[in-house]
């Protein structure tokens, strides 16, 4: 079950733990724990996803509020989340291992605060709610994280997180489907959406206790705790490189807004747009996994980039042909496998495993606060100078940047070419 | 634990969750039988017929009591608004509703398999649809020009991720004589602070109209800040006037503004007070409403304005005096979206 992950965590020589191998003639895909927690996160997803698609809707059909005041708060949510899960990754670390018991916890306070929605009728109680669900998210994503890391062999990492982000992905284009269907059959069924998400996070949460070994401490790891210098040295590089090619991520609301306005997607159509990214995501986040444990993760998550790009120099053309909006959606899509998963499983490499949670928030955190840069510098210039010539600049940043990372030359392969020793 | 116990363990949990998950479901679906009693202390309502002609005096609204008129139109005199209420006989239903001389706007959601669409469905003075336009979003704000001859909704768009990030809003204007529409205000002009702006981030919501059917005023908001914008739908031109105004509503003597305001130092979950802007002079008067208010207010006289705050049927109507004194009173209970005729 728990995988030892001895060559990548530093220089000293650990087999205290055997790999298990799966059975001889049977190769699975990835380990058992990588599934059980993709289960985890795909029923989470559904659960979560099934009070996004309600939420709006319930706000102003069902109690006359606007949900405008949301989309002013979420900002604070957003930044309170990558603060809180700088703390979970922390935390998980400590003692060696608590990554289970955090995940729980975080996990645990989402599902918790399905059925507080339903008491909480008026926008303060709502908006302390989601404040709580976000607060259990930035928990349990970095010991989660670390917990599928620490559970696959450097070779199968990438397929590992692939698959994870697969499964996630899954959970989330199903909760809204879910959703629906019971507003469908029952009568402003808010209530009974709120109760199903409910029960369906519990059970995420009980897959989690049941299915997702503990990790246990270095205690059978001879190795000495890695001392704090090799830690920071280890992820500054992996650190920068996410940060440098987050400031030339456009966030996905102006993907979008360009999308419809440049190359002239029907506006009921607008809502759709997601998810034809999370389509192509949810297919190529495994293949591409695989791939970047065949040639290295780096080099598919710098092409990752250059798939954004080719999405920036397609929103830039005038070419109107309906096949255009799919070709951007898939190539945005690419964009997401090649990186999200493919992040953590090259970040990985260079972070000591005892530090695992940690260093994957930071890593997390560094990409996310240079995303939302990107997004201020990106609505700044689009105002002063109008989307295409904004686009064109976050082209060009991007292709610098791209370049800057190559030429950083994070290393690829550590797990076979030993360049971490 | 070995592997049977731990199956043993998820069969159960699965068995008890589905079957509570069930059972909310079927509460709720079950619920279309208990729709046809009100709740013990719920306002009564009848059927009747309910016109939307100026000058009876009357309160149109949306119902949102329990029994079988539940989210229909409804209709009580302005002066007793607690009293006895009338829905339609027809049964009509509105998210937002909002009218004036005969003309009704009501946007309502279209049930679809997979999920909802919406519109916005044009009424005469007797109820009946003229003309319907697709609504791109969840429906917000409902206006009609005094005159009746050109409507306005505000719809809520995107909000593809948790808890409601990206949400954009659409304010739609429609010529009622023409069956002329302008999707989105963002293709007027913007004149802010005396100079042409153009902003990517440019949303407007929550539309009312002037006496003279050529004027509006609606809220603007573009880098994290809101404006209250003058139009002229002759020139298509907005121009701001003021900060920090949302969902205005003009008096019916066209000479103030009453509107909600994000107020420092309040929390950011209920951020909002309702205030009454001298359009003249530009002073604010903070109203006596103490609760956080989000609603396009309505002005029910010269002297006094009504709004939707949350109560136990999901909204209640609550009248304050527009001119800073007194307290708020609950007019009527289990309501939204009114309209004075």
């Amino acid at each position: 079950m728990y995988v030892a992950d001895s060559r990548a965590s530093n220089s000293a020589p650990v087999s205290a733990e055997p790999a298990v191998r799966p059975p001889a003639g049977r190769r699975r895909a990835v380990g058992s724990t990588v599934f059980a927690l993709g289960t985890v996160s795909l029923i989470t997803d559904v659960s979560s996803e099934m009070v996004t698609a309600v939420l709006p809707l319930y706000l102003v059909a069902g109690l006359g509020l606007s949900p405008l005041g949301f989309g002013l708060l979420d900002g604070v949510y957003n930044g309170f989340s990558a603060l809180v899960r700088l703390v979970g990754g922390r935390f998980a670390d400590s003692g060696g291992g608590r990554h289970k018991t955090v995940a729980v916890i975080g996990y645990g306070l989402s599902a918790l605060c399905k059925p507080l929605l339903l008491l909480a009728g008026t926008l303060p109680l709502i908006g302390a709610v989601l404040a709580a669900d976000r607060t259990g998210k930035g928990l349990r994503t970095a010991p989660r994280d670390a917990l599928i890391s620490l559970s696959s062999t450097p070779e199968t990492r990438g397929r590992a997180f692939g698959v994870h982000r697969a499964m996630d992905t899954a959970g989330a284009l199903l909760g809204p489907l879910v959703a629906f269907v019971i507003l469908r059959r029952t009568v402003d069924g808010y209530d009974a959406v709120f109760t199903v998400s409910f029960c369906v996070a519990l059970l995420g949460v009980v897959v989690l206790l049941l299915f997702v070994p503990r990790t246990r401490g270095p205690a059978p790891d001879p190795a000495p705790r890695s001392p704090e210098g090799l830690h920071w040295r280890m992820l500054v590089r992996p650190t920068a490189c996410a940060t440098l090619l987050g400031l030339a991520t456009v966030s996905d609301a102006f993907v979008y807004l360009v999308l419809q306005r440049q190359l002239g997607v029907p506006e009921r159509w607008f809502a759709l747009l997601p998810l034809g990214t999370a389509a192509a995501f949810l297919l190529l986040a495994a293949p591409l996994g695989r791939l970047s444990d065949r040639v290295g993760a780096w080099p598919v998550f710098v092409g990752g980039h250059v798939a954004l790009l080719g999405v920036y120099a397609l929103l830039l053309t005038h070419a109107h042909s309906p096949a255009l909006p799919c070709v951007v959606l898939l190539l945005h899509g690419t964009f997401y496998a090649a990186t999200d998963g493919v992040l953590m499983a090259a970040a990985s490499a260079g972070i000591p495993r005892d530090r695992r949670g940690s260093g994957l928030a930071v890593v997390q955190t560094g990409q996310a606060a240079a995303r939302f840069g990107c997004s201020l510098g990106f609505g700044a210039a689009w105002t002063a100078w109008g989307d295409r010539t904004a686009l064109s600049a976050a082209a060009v940043l991007l292709v610098v940047c791209v370049a800057a990372v190559c030429a950083l030359r994070p290393t690829t392969r550590p797990a076979s070419t030993k360049a971490n020793a | 634990m070995t592997t049977r116990t731990k199956l043993t363990v998820l069969i159960a949990a699965v068995l008890a969750l589905a079957a509570v998950a069930t059972a909310a479901v079927l509460h709720a679906s079950a619920r279309a039988d208990r729709r046809d009693r009100a709740r013990p202390g719920g306002p009564a309502v009848t059927t009747g017929e309910v016109q939307l002609r100026a000058g009876g005096h009357r309160l149109v609204f949306r119902n949102m009591a329990w029994g079988p008129h539940r989210d229909e139109l409804a209709t009580t005199p302005a002066g007793a608004p607690s009293g006895p209420r009338r829905a339609t006989a027809t049964g009509l239903k509105c998210l937002r509703f909002y009218a004036a001389s005969g003309t009704g706007i009501c946007l309502q959601s279209v049930h679809g398999t997979l999920s909802d669409t919406y519109r916005a469905t044009l009424l005469d003075a007797n109820l009946r649809e003229k003309a319907h336009y697709p609504v791109p979003g969840i429906p917000s704000r409902a206006r009609v020009s005094p005159s009746g001859r050109y409507a306005a909704w505000t719809a809520f768009v995107g909000g593809d991720s948790y808890a409601g990030t990206d949400f954009s809003t659409r304010a739609a204007i429609l010529d009622t004589s023409t069956g002329k529409l302008t999707p989105t205000l963002e293709t007027y002009r913007i004149v802010k602070d005396g100079h042409p702006y153009r902003a990517a981030d440019a949303n407007f919501w929550g539309v009312t109209f002037a006496a003279d059917d050529r004027h509006f005023y609606a809220t603007l908001a573009t880098h994290g800040r809101t404006y209250l914008v003058r139009g002229d739908l002759r020139t298509r031109t907005v121009t701001t006037l003021h900060g920090n105004v949302e969902c205005p509503s003009l008096s019916p003597d066209g000479t103030r503004i009453a509107y909600k305001k994000r107020v420092p130092g309040l929390s950011a979950d209920a951020p909002w007070r309702l205030y009454v802007l001298d359009l003249a002079t530009f002073h604010e008067t903070p109203l006596a409403e103490s609760r956080s208010v989000d609603d396009q207010a309505v002005w029910s006289d010269d002297g006094h304005v009504t709004y939707a705050l949350p109560g136990d049927y999901g909204a209640d109507l609550y009248s304050v005096p527009a001119d800073g004194s007194g307290a708020p009173s609950r007019l009527l209970t289990a309501g939204v979206s009114p309209a004075y005729l």
